[in-house]
């Protein structure tokens, strides 16, 4: 035990003067993720806002007017009025010329008013397809806007309404997120998506890096067990990945204001755990492979994308067929997505809590078990 | 114009000994192809923010006729799957937090009063915010069935009526959007490796000395060096594309000789990127490296997952000196909604600057980074 | 127990191989290692060698037979052997981002060294590999010579039972070399370890108790270096050569006489050469060519009988077409200078790598270039081939400096690099037709050119082989067909000869000889000191500095009387540095 002690923090003591001294770790371990947390947190946002629309007044009266005024003092609306329909289509078609200055139109008729005052007022939109989640959104809102207009303004026009009947409106709540903002969801899933990087990658690079320049075959003479080899590379690029984590965390607390709900102390409990997965799925991957290039290009192929596309990062596996989920549920990264997700904006849910962190503890023991097993004092 | 042939005559042995140095590896083969069609099918069934099926849970205070009518219109849609009916409010939390449904529905007590009365019945949806976009897909779609509801309880008579018309994508699929913004995307990533480490991995072996002692110069061996990793990028291109058209059924609107011109000017801008940092590398581990560095960035910040305009503005300048933000912006264009080579060709301006900066810049490191 | 290894009939058959058959390393090697011994492992490359050393580590296991090594099953007590070997790879794993003393420290502690008995230990050892003013200094940023004596000393943190070194000195200058084994043999002396080492230079293996030659994965020869030695014993001979004559030439002239001659190398100024058992002088038609010389018998040595022993085991390859020479042609070298370099400088920041260096080297001359490891020598190389900027000072290569000329400058010289550096995943043929593409040649001239150099270099049938695959002397002579496809005026031959086995290396200068006699400059960088021999002309670069300049013989006799060219290399080296030191205070 004391041998094992002591070679253990000789490869440990190794390994932290490779980090200090070659740039390379320090890049992945944290120049990436500060520049990952800086441009998801501040670049990427899924609301929509201010989105630009042009309203074709071809009836400029008061009563049109009053009722587009939902947009002026709406924040997801910047619109523009003009008054012809050829002047409004040649603000969003950009098929012959790159000018394209609005999302979507609100074309008002010229004969709008009268036929308001008859009973049946028509208004149509139109949306520029390209980007069809903010045109659905944007849909969304204004048809909402409209309805409130219509549904105040209803018995002033008609005088002679069929049923004395009110109408439905429908509100929105969102729990967890009372700001609304995608920042909130996007944050727990970035701190998913560095702690895969960063772990695969890295041990990936470093273990792969001993096979090709030989160190390894002068190690495997000492009396140096393949646990310590595992171990001496696991201790550090832990440590290093937890660095990466704290970081996430300090910024999704101090700079992005994501409420954390749950237990910080299962959050970080959490990450250790997931932690086994990545970094002894990354020394299995080098170990197997032991060629820098191929295993580096592996690593990214099985860790980064799964974990954009698949593990519930910004699309929810619950709309996708359910081939595509089963493969989303085998993925260790889904389990630790909802788990962080699910702990920062809702609360501890011990259920969710205790079956996802059983899942995460099986298949860190399983990839920290394969690590151990394939790196064999061989070379054959 | 002898010289111009015997320069292309050296050109194209240096191009096909790349071809061959990148093909005859069995590794490297199944590199160029397997995860360019993975990708693209995954991509393409999981990047989609329509709802096929919405589970949701009924909690309905109401206890009326017209509750019910309208919970009919909701499990009548196709789309909502009620899971639940809760009988108060207190059972919502389980639901939602185990992500049990994406919404739950709640119609209060006086909702038949108020409707029968002529005011407004107010419903709420009540949503997940662990993932917004989730969110207000739900609400949207409630409303939509609301306002079909609205117009069934008026026996058609309305005040106002409004109909929605989307230009190129009627029926707002956002795989129409994803699917080709994955032609940049994915051959963006192969090229950058293939050109990075290109001269990176010749100097590791010992044979860009060997290169630099021919008469070879400094701009037959970067053309010689671009074409190889432009074509294969490319060909992922094609491969995405027939993917998109044949497996997924989209449709290119545009030129296809127009979305060729684009991906090809795209794809060079790339290919310079790559090998300036290639020849500014000292080896394979290196570039990986810094190819991480400008990936990142270029990826997040190109407006593939989340628009540009949502930027904040001086992300948004930043973008400019991204060619991918500009390839996506003109293949969704002229892919969807086919957009002339003129109304592109402002987004190619951006690409070819890159490309007149880089590409000298590598050819000049050739010789300046040697020993 | 004095038996350290006993190997009895093992076998080593690879079944995952690149080329898709399974290859047979080892076949029914029967070895012993006794206790307290250097035993010595010889033969040309591919031999199965650093096989046979894995395999003794563990960290392969044998196809068939018996492996015991420290008195134990290898295959079944591999870690407790492990914990009692000192194993030194033939590119020892050192950790570059870590100092000298970081790097023992390592070693130390995985081996459980206590830190008292440390300092006494690591002092030792400093001392002995002169590593002592270096132990701060990255590994990284060692020369060769020093990583290798480092990585010897990283494997003797502690006294090890049995110490297994596999071509410690390959690439390695005859200083380095020389202290090497003086470390070596002081261990065994003082320590009673006992050592397995592989090498391919004979004048070491005589400095063992024990050869064992292998070739092909069998054992063909075992004894004492003694015992071996005298199987050439009356064979071996020493002429003088004619006037004008490059010895070379003569030595060329015997060594094609393959039914007579077992071997011959250019020495002293002379050439020295070994006959066929039962042949005798008077047999030798070659030796009628030089009627005013007169060979005289000289006593064997070790190389003498592996060279035979090979020969025996080894049909010999036909010479190559292409190589025909006039074996009586005098020595021409024209007045014409193809290289001239004058005041020659490059710093590195602070450090000077090349200190103001001149040399004219004529058309049609072979030029040595040698040194110690970090002498400079590499430098001048790339210098001269434009690969790297000169700090100052003049040079041109057939009248230009080939880093500003016009690119087609280029095409007058051909270069073959230190380490095969042509394109591993491309056939042979794919790499000579992409190079004579590169030089600008018709593809009519690249199909004639190849048929030449694949026919004189005897790589026909091979055309489609995949360069990497080939064993080290085939790429080594693909290096050399793809240097000389475009007939160049001038070679640059940058350690050609280093890690390939002697028989390949007298292939390659009868080829150099050759070229040479037609024509072609050629200036070549080795680290074997015997094959100086072979030039017209040398220099002895050391620290970045010129301390000898002029033909082998001068070179040699200003080293002292009647020594070879390595014992000459390693007096001159060290005369200058006292020197230096002296006036240095």
């Amino acid at each position: 035990m004391d041998d094992f002690l002591r070679r253990l923090t000789a490869l440990i003591k190794k390994e932290y003067k490779q980090i200090v001294r070659d740039q390379s770790s320090f890049i992945i371990g944290v120049v990436i993720p500060i520049m990952m947390i800086l441009l998801v947190g501040y670049g990427m946002s899924l609301d929509v806002k201010d989105v630009p629309v042009a309203v074709v007044m071809q009836d400029p009266s008061p009563t049109v007017q009053d009722m587009f005024s939902f947009m002026d003092g709406s924040s997801y609306f910047n619109p523009r009025y003009v008054t012809t329909y050829h002047e409004g289509v040649s603000l969003m078609d950009d098929r012959k010329v790159d000018d394209r200055k609005v999302d979507a139109l609100v074309v008002v008729p010229p004969d709008f008013t009268e036929s308001l005052r008859k009973g049946g007022g028509h208004v149509q939109i139109i949306l520029w397809g390209v980007d069809p989640t903010t045109a659905k959104t944007a849909q969304g809102y204004m048809e909402a806007g409209l309805a409130a207009w219509q549904q105040a303004h209803m018995r002033e026009y008609m005088t002679s309404y069929g049923t004395r009947l009110g109408m439905i409106s429908v509100s929105a709540r969102q729990w967890y997120n009372d700001a609304n903002t995608s920042t909130w969801f996007f944050v727990p899933g970035l701190i998913v998506l560095i702690m895969t990087m960063v772990g695969v990658f890295l041990t990936t690079m470093v273990m792969a890096r001993e096979w090709e320049r030989g160190t390894l075959e002068s190690l495997f003479v000492t009396p140096v067990k393949p646990l310590e080899i595992v171990l001496s590379k696991w201790i550090p690029y832990f440590f290093v990945s937890m660095g990466g984590f704290a970081l996430c965390m300090i910024a999704a607390r101090y700079l992005f204001y994501v409420p954390i709900r749950g237990s910080v102390l299962i959050i970080i409990l959490a990450s250790m755990i997931y932690l086994l997965t990545t970094l002894g799925l990354g020394l299995t991957i080098s170990s197997l492979l032991k060629d820098q290039f191929i295993a580096c290009q592996i690593a990214l192929l099985v860790s980064l994308l799964p974990t954009v596309m698949l593990s519930g990062f910004i699309f929810d596996l619950k709309s996708t067929p359910e081939f595509i989920n089963a493969v989303g549920h085998i993925m260790p990264a889904t389990y630790y997505m909802e788990l962080l997700k699910t702990l920062f904006l809702v609360g501890n849910n011990w259920g969710m809590i205790v079956k996802n962190c059983t899942i995460l503890i099986v298949y860190g023991l399983f990839f920290f078990g394969l690590s151990v097993v394939v790196t064999k004092k061989r070379l054959e | 114009m002898d010289n111009i042939l015997f320069y292309l005559r050296r050109i194209l042995f240096i191009i096909r000994k790349e071809f061959l140095a990148t093909v005859n590896d069995p590794k490297s083969r199944v590199i160029l192809v397997v995860p360019a069609i993975i990708q693209t099918l995954l991509f393409g069934y999981v990047a989609s923010f329509n709802l096929d099926r919405v589970d949701y849970a009924l909690l309905d205070m109401s206890h009326s006729h017209y509750s019910e009518e309208l919970a009919a219109h909701l499990d009548g849609s196709g789309i909502f799957r009620r899971v639940a009916t809760l009988g108060n409010t207190g059972q919502m939390a389980q639901f939602i937090e185990n992500g049990e449904v994406s919404g739950v529905i709640v119609i209060p007590a006086d909702f038949a009063d108020k409707l029968v009365q002529g005011q407004t019945a107010p419903v709420q949806v009540i949503t997940d915010g662990r993932n917004t976009v989730i969110s207000s897909l739900v609400y949207n779609y409630v409303a939509t069935i609301a306002a079909s509801y609205n117009q069934d309880l008026h026996l058609g008579k309305h005040l106002l009526t409004v109909d929605s018309i989307t230009w190129y994508n009627p029926n707002q699929i956002t795989r129409w959007n994803f699917l080709p913004s994955l032609l940049p995307m994915i051959s963006l990533i192969q090229v950058m490796l293939l050109s990075g480490l290109s001269v990176a991995r010749e100097r590791e072996q010992g044979t860009f000395d060997q290169l630099m002692v021919t008469p070879l110069t400094s701009s037959e061996i970067l053309a010689g060096k671009a074409v190889p990793p432009l074509v294969i990028g490319l060909l992922q291109a094609l491969i995405v594309l027939l993917l998109a058209v044949f497996w997924f059924h989209v449709k290119v609107i545009g030129n296809l000789i127009t979305l060729f011109i684009v991906m090809f000017t795209f794809l060079l801008s790339c290919v310079g990127l790559g090998l300036a940092i290639s020849a500014n590398s000292k080896n394979m581990q290196q570039v990986m490296v810094y190819n991480f560095v400008v990936l990142v960035p270029i990826i997040l910040l190109s407006g593939l997952a989340t628009p540009v305009r949502n930027m904040p503005q001086a992300l948004q300048y930043f973008t400019y000196i991204n060619p991918m933000r500009f390839a996506i912006d003109a293949v969704r264009r002229v892919y969807i909604e086919g957009a002339s080579l003129a109304a592109v060709s402002p987004d190619l301006l951006p690409m070819v600057v890159i490309t007149l900066v880089t590409m000298p810049f590598a050819a000049w490191m050739f010789r300046n980074k040697l020993g | 127990m004095t038996h350290i290894v006993e190997a009895m009939h093992v076998s080593k058959v690879f079944h995952h191989t690149a080329s898709g058959h399974p290859e047979t390393a080892l076949q029914d090697v029967s070895l012993t290692v006794e206790q307290g011994k250097i035993t010595a492992l010889i033969g040309p490359d591919s031999a199965g060698k650093t096989t046979f050393i894995r395999m003794l580590c563990g960290l392969m296991f044998p196809s068939e037979g018996q492996l015991n090594v420290l008195g134990e099953d290898i295959t079944k007590k591999a870690e407790e052997v492990q914990d009692r070997l000192g194993y030194m790879p033939q590119k020892f794993g050192l950790y570059e981002d870590l100092t000298c003393m970081e790097n023992m420290n390592l070693y130390a502690d995985l081996h459980g060294i206590p830190e008292e008995k440390r300092t006494e230990r690591f002092n030792k050892l400093f001392i002995m590999t002169g590593l002592a003013p270096f132990t701060g200094r990255l590994a990284g940023k060692l020369s060769g010579g020093m990583k290798q004596k480092l990585g010897l000393a990283c494997t003797l943190v502690r006294s090890p039972d049995l110490l297994l070194l596999d071509e410690p000195t390959v690439g390695v200058d005859p200083m380095s070399r020389r202290e090497l084994w003086e470390i070596i043999k002081s261990l065994v002396k003082e320590e009673h370890i006992s050592v397995l080492v592989s090498t391919a230079y004979m004048e070491e293996a005589e400095l063992c108790d024990d050869v064992y030659i292998l070739n092909k994965g069998r054992i063909l020869a075992h004894g004492t270096p003694e015992e071996i030695r005298n199987r050439s014993q009356g064979l071996s001979y020493w002429m003088p050569v004619p006037q004008g004559i490059p010895a070379r030439v003569v030595q060329s002239a015997l060594l094609d006489e393959e039914e007579h001659i077992e071997d011959a190398v250019p020495e002293r100024g002379g050439v020295r050469f070994v006959i066929k058992r039962g042949e005798t002088l008077a047999d030798i038609q070659a030796l009628s060519l030089y009627p005013s010389c007169k060979a005289v018998a000289i006593p064997c040595r070790l190389e003498d009988s592996f060279m035979m022993i090979l020969r025996e085991a080894q049909k010999r390859e036909r010479l190559m077409e292409g190589f025909e020479l006039d074996y009586t042609a005098k020595r021409h070298i024209s007045s014409h200078v193809d290289i001239h370099v004058h005041n020659l400088l490059r710093t590195f920041g602070d450090f000077v790598a090349v200190d103001h260096t001149s040399f004219d080297v004529h058309k049609g001359e072979i030029f040595g270039l040698l040194g110690p490891n970090g002498a400079g020598k590499s430098t001048t190389f790339k210098m001269l081939c434009g690969l790297l900027p000169a700090s100052g000072g003049e040079l041109s290569v057939a009248g230009v400096n080939l880093r500003t000329a016009r690119a087609q400058a280029r095409a007058n010289i051909g270069y073959v690099a230190q380490k095969f550096s042509l394109y591993g995943t491309l056939t042979v043929k794919e790499n000579l037709r992409f190079f004579g593409g590169a030089y600008g040649m018709s593809k009519k001239k690249i199909f004639e050119r190849m048929r030449v150099v694949l026919r004189m270099f005897n790589l026909e049938g091979r055309e489609e082989d995949i360069a990497g695959q080939l064993p080290g002397g085939y790429k080594q002579r693909l290096a050399m067909a793809a240097g000389l496809l475009h007939e160049p005026k001038i070679l640059f031959l940058d350690e050609p000869t280093s890690g390939i086995d002697p028989l390949a290396r007298r292939t390659f200068w009868r080829q150099i000889t050759a070229l040479a006699a037609k024509g072609t400059t050629i200036i070549i960088t080795t680290h074997f000191m015997d094959e100086a021999e072979y030039c017209d002309r040398m220099m002895i670069q050391d620290q970045g500095k010129t301390i000898a300049l002029g033909t082998p013989d001068e070179v040699r006799k200003r080293g002292g009387d009647n020594l070879t060219m390595n014992e000459a290399f390693i007096a001159i080296v060290e005369d200058n540095r006292k020197k230096e030191a002296e006036e240095n205070g």
